[in-house]
């Protein structure tokens, strides 16, 4: 299995689109790109799932090594573990429903399905890298088509969500680019090679300084707290596909950041960080909860609730047991499957309606039958219903949170325990509102979901189930490379 | 005998036809669906009869004891090392038991359903939707590890959430499927925290390895559990006590009652199956899974159980008086009795003589689920003839309804207690167990039961005798024979049930339990019974203001429990004023207005700095050469004055 083929498919396809003529062939190539994803996302599966099972027991499969920068110790250095699989396979789950639903887009296709394709060749690059510089610079790739698709496609204040998303993920990546400065010139030796700097020691004083950077950084993305202002506006300006990027992709980056570069790396400090980790995730996990509450807009109701949401990805880095962190890789994949899906719903309706409000729909379960059934099944993964993805993700992370025995730890599962109840009150009202109730006269002409549309939910549903219903395989996926950083995390700091 | 492949056919098979017609229904079964899944259902039944039968009398009992087996389990998620939730089956007594009792009460119901729900558009969801409940209840009882109950726990809320709201067009439907998964919701938190606390403290999750690790006073797990403590209460007794709260949510217990009342909005087959004989016993259920635990090593708990439970009865009774709503009255009556069964558990012991209360609990499950499946069956064909909810639109109905009014009666005898039918031997020995463990508990009970007997008979004259109302409409008649047929059949139950030595089968520790009946101390309960009977025959037989008067002559009593006392309005209350009003709003301002605005603010200055220094940069050489010049004189002035 080489490592290259998931960036040379998605250049490949990238550059295709802006060889074709027309938009209808910029369609088919595109969907033909994200196919071929999907597929090698499987054979990358299963190639990595039958080297484990052979008892190939090293930290990183698949490993390549290209000189860059020999002279500043940079080489193009990929390789995968279990976690990157997850979001690898992830990845391709949403870029496939993406490209789907933008079926109809027809202004400028050819530059929408081009910065589509670049945002998962970044994203694809950066879960593959083993080089935090060669990482950092898929970072920036998957970060600047977030900016135009909002600004160009989006509605709404869309200048406005443009600008902020923009400037703040660029300042979450200029932390991140400090913070990996700092531990290239501190680590012994010069070096920026994850695997290097993970069997080096880095002196605490180092660590101290740089982890804050690394994990505000990244946690920009995956919407820390008080960092998450770019979330509710960024999604509900994007358009339907750009959302569910930035929900089902971009706040990855952050979350798989956070894990392998800060936590991983700098697990001296990690410890010592510990604690307000924790506290800022559980604010995350109630406060976005209550304030889903109040909104209006189902893109602001699916906003807000993944600041909730990615709380817990953020929780179970906090909590640092292997369970807990295993679950944050479990709520990472759920998250990302789901909210893809539930922009995806939303999307189809308001093409329909024209509206986002709740207060305005009703009884759309008459004539959209399918999109309601999608709508009732992503509201349901979200208030964590067994059987769906949700439910197991988050379980995962509160087992795992609750094996720290001290008051602290407890208290703070305790009260994200009770966000499921606040969780399910949003839900609710929101997918009830929508779909139950009388049928709005205005509503009565309306068409059900197009066969892109269908497919699209269908393949986010499938991941949603697979998930849901037998998750020992991911969980069988992940765990090795989690343990690998609680072993890193178990290391006694040096002394002096 | 027991085999495995079979027995978990028993879930699956439902499950199927939830697939099968969830998917494909509204496309290729639009008239089979209720056929399909009924079939599938009746098989299942089948099984599940064949089950019980090699489980207590071919395989029987080891050493006088029924053994707890495990034909199936698999790991489905681990956390740990002996930490992981598995999927299993678990047969005992009382598994065996209630998969007897949920195969066939759903399989009643889906027969009943081919009828009242004829012509229904929607008639392959409500089929599927059956099938999914049916599947989850039954993975429910035969749950082999506490994450597996939880699962299937909230699997049956959903279900009951589809299925409640499935008039989905009608707002009030729409209201209470929304509030009955919420409020169970809130109780399930209480239950996921106690699983937690139990599991840290067994080191296990699985059902057997628990009870084992928690019961016996030498092992360290249970040392640390019961010495750990929290605002004095011990670590053990929180997390069951928490474990409780989930439970008393599902089982519409005081004070997380509100739900059940409202679920009747769901169609009447639906109430019958999942609001009154399966899924609200649940919690009950879950008490006596954990029972040794309960039992053994927290009274305090165990005691907790039985107060609920006995308020909840009582409760429960005084407001079944005064509800006009036939479905509503069934409701309070289903929160009432499962008190019973609540605080039968709560105040029995473990093992032998001791363990009564727990046979009387799981005896009055059984027949209470035939019963009151019974009555709202019954109730259903009743508002299918006369298209109303409300008692004063009934009357004299005996005459078009016949079947329906026999069997009706029958259930009616059989709740009030009356012998020989199957209530009266379940709640003798309740009342039995509450005599010899608690006697305020007891005199509780004893009212309860005569308020049972008033308001049963108080909605059975109300129906079928009074005052005649003429049918509206074209006369349909009674329902055929798919209806009929399932209220004949749970007759023959609730009116022979009582008979089953149901000691010999279960028993709190699986040795035979020998129940005898004392003539004098049934004299009391029979004596109320009657009275009651007797006193709803006096105001409701013919149409007189004799209820007007008395409910006038009550005064505030009256209207505080017509009003529910005002448990619904303290809730809305809490939710609306406070939660809503004092925790989102300020949250979801603080977030627009201070943290968002902080981001601005640091966006509008970099804008307004980068705005007043761009003219610095003007292209124009005498500008900048007169900055140098500034530049250098302020250099100088600083290194000869300042710096000297």
């Amino acid at each position: 299995m080489n490592l290259l083929l998931l960036i040379a498919i998605p250049l490949v396809t990238a550059v295709l689109v802006l060889l074709v003529r027309n938009a209808v062939q910029v369609r088919w190539v595109s969907l033909l790109g994200a196919t071929a994803q999907l597929v090698l996302a499987f054979v990358l599966f299963f190639a990595f799932r039958q080297q484990r099972i052979d008892g190939n027991a090293a930290d990183m499969l698949f490993q390549l090594q290209y000189n860059w920068f020999p002279s500043w110790h940079i080489s193009f250095h990929l390789g995968v573990d279990g976690i990157s699989v997850a979001m690898i396979l992830l990845t391709a789950f949403v870029v496939i429903a993406g490209v789907l639903v933008s079926w109809n887009v027809e202004k400028m296709t050819k530059e929408f399905y081009f910065l589509l394709i670049l945002l998962s060749l970044g994203a694809y690059g950066f879960f593959v890298s083993l080089d935090l510089f060669v990482l950092f610079f898929f970072l920036e790739i998957a970060v600047i088509p977030k900016y135009l698709l909002i600004g160009v496609w989006g509605s709404g204040r869309k200048e406005y969500s443009a600008n902020k998303l923009a400037l703040m993920l660029m300042g979450g990546s200029v932390l991140v680019l400090v913070g990996i400065l700092a531990m290239y010139y501190n680590a012994p030796g010069r070096s920026a090679d994850i695997q290097t700097l993970a069997r080096s020691v880095i002196s605490p004083e180092v660590q101290k300084i740089c982890f804050p950077l690394l994990f505000v950084g990244f946690g920009v993305f995956t919407a820390l707290f008080p960092f998450h202002t770019w979330v509710p506006d960024g999604h509900s300006s994007a358009p339907t596909a750009g959302s569910m990027f930035l929900a089902g992709i971009s706040m990855k980056l952050g979350g798989y950041g956070c894990l392998r570069v800060a936590t991983y790396l700098l697990h001296d400090a990690a410890k010592d960080y510990s604690t307000p980790i924790i506290v800022l995730s559980v604010i995350a996990i109630l406060y976005g909860a209550f304030a889903t509450m109040m909104q209006k807009d189902l893109k602001y109701i699916n906003a807000y609730s993944s600041i909730s949401h990615c709380g817990f990805v953020l929780l179970g880095i906090g909590m640092m047991t292997k369970t807990s962190m295993t679950g944050t890789v479990m709520q990472m994949v759920s998250h990302g499957l789901m909210t893809a899906l539930f922009f995806a719903v939303i999307g189809m309706i308001y093409e329909r309606t024209h509206t986002r409000q709740v207060s305005e729909m009703g009884g759309l379960l008459k004539t959209m039958p399918f999109i309601s059934t999608m709508l009732f099944i992503v509201g349901l993964c979200s208030l964590g219903l067994p059987g769906l993805s949700g439910f197991a993700a988050e379980m995962t992370v509160f087992m795992g949170s609750w094996e720290n025995p001290d008051t602290f730890s407890r208290v703070a599962t305790i009260l994200s325990c009770l966000s499921l109840v606040v969780t399910a009150v949003y839900i609710l009202r929101a997918v009830t509102k929508t779909a139950m109730g009388p049928l709005k006269p205005e509503f009565a002409a309306l068409t059900d979901a197009r066969w892109n549309e269908k497919l699209a939910a269908i393949i986010l549903v499938a991941g949603i189930l697979a998930v849901g219903t037998a998750p020992f395989w991911l969980n069988d996926l992940v765990n090795p490379a989690t343990q690998l950083i609680k072993d890193a995390l178990n290391l006694q700091p040096p002394i002096d | 005998m027991l085999n495995a492949t079979y027995i978990s056919l028993i879930p699956l098979l439902p499950l199927a036809g939830f697939v099968l017609l969830g998917l494909f229904g509204r496309k290729y079964f639009k008239n089979t669906s209720g056929i399909i899944g009924t079939g599938l259902m009746l098989v299942s039944a089948v099984l599940a009869l064949y089950t019980a039968y090699g489980y207590f009398f071919e395989y029987g009992k080891a050493d006088g004891v029924y053994q707890k087996l495990v034909p199936l389990k698999y790991t489905w998620l681990e956390f740990g090392k002996g930490l992981s939730i598995d999927m299993g089956i678990v047969l005992d007594p009382i598994s065996v038991m209630m998969l007897v009792v949920v195969t066939f009460i759903s399989l009643m119901v889906h027969i009943y359903s081919l009828g009242y729900l004829k012509g229904e558009e929607r008639f392959p969801t409500y089929y599927a939707y059956l099938g999914l409940f049916t599947f989850s209840m039954l993975g429910l009882v035969m749950s082999s590890n506490i994450f597996q109950i939880y699962i299937f726990w909230e699997l049956v809320g959903v279900s009951s959430f589809l299925l409640i709201g499935y008039y989905y067009d009608k707002p009030s439907a729409v209201a209470a499927c929304k509030k009955a998964f919420i409020v169970t919701r809130f109780a399930d938190v209480g239950f996921l925290i106690g699983i937690l606390i139990l599991s840290f403290y067994s080191g296990t999750l699985d059902f057997n390895t628990l009870i084992a690790a928690l019961t016996s006073p030498e092992s360290s797990e249970y040392k640390t559990a019961v010495t750990a403590s929290f605002l004095g209460i011990s670590a053990l007794s929180w997390g069951l006590i928490l474990v409780f709260v989930g439970g008393a949510g599902k089982s519409a217990m005081f004070p997380l009652h509100i739900w059940l009342p409202d679920a009747m909005e769901g169609p009447t087959p639906v109430s019958a199956l999942i609001h009154a004989a399966t899924m609200v016993v649940a919690g009950v259920f879950l008490v006596a899974r954990l029972f040794p635990v309960f039992a053994i090593s927290s009274p305090g708990a165990l005691s907790v159980v039985a107060y609920v439970g006995a308020i909840s009865a009582f409760i429960a009774a005084i407001i079944a008086c005064t509800q006009t709503d036939i479905k509503r009255v069934l409701a309070y009556s289903t929160m009432s009795q499962i008190g019973y069964m609540m605080f039968a558990l709560g105040v029995s012991g473990y093992g032998g003589e001791n363990g009564l209360g727990y046979t009387a609990s799981m005896f009055h499950l059984f027949t209470h689920a035939m019963f009151k499946a019974l009555l709202f069956l019954g109730a259903g064909a009743v508002i299918h003839f006369i298209h109303s909810n409300e008692m004063k639109d009934m009357g004299g109905l005996r005459k078009y309804l016949p079947i329906t009014h026999i069997t009706f009666l029958i259930a009616c005898l059989a709740i009030a207690g009356v012998p020989p039918f199957a209530g009266f031997f379940s709640k003798e020995e309740i009342l039995l167990a509450a005599y010899h463990h608690n006697q305020a508990i007891y005199w509780m009970a004893l009212i309860t039961s005569a308020l049972t007997a008033f308001y049963m008979f108080r909605l059975y004259f109300s129906i079928f005798w009074n005052k005649e109302q003429q049918p509206h409409g074209e006369h349909h008649g009674e329902g055929g024979f798919a209806m009929m047929m399932p209220l004949v059949l749970l007759a023959i139950g609730a009116a022979a049930a009582g008979f089953i030595p149901f000691g010999h089968y279960v028993s709190s520790d699986g040795k035979t339990l020998e129940t005898a009946f004392h003539l004098s101390f049934s004299i009391a309960p029979v004596a109320l019974g009657l009275a009651g009977i007797f006193l709803a025959m006096w105001m409701y037989k013919s149409q007189t203001d004799k209820p007007e008067k008395i409910a006038a002559s009550l005064g505030g009593l009256y209207k505080a429990a017509y009003h529910k006392f005002y448990i619904d309005e303290l809730y809305l209350f809490i939710t609306h004023k406070i939660i809503f009003n004092l925790i989102g709003r300020p949250a979801a301002w603080f977030d627009k207005v201070v943290v968002d605005g902080l981001v601005n603010l640091a966006g509008n200055t970099t804008t307004k700095i980068a705005e007043t220094i761009k003219g610095f940069q003007s292209g124009k050489v005498q500008q900048y050469a007169l900055y140098f010049l500034v530049g250098v004189i302020g250099l100088a002035v600083l290194f000869i004055y300042v710096w000297k």
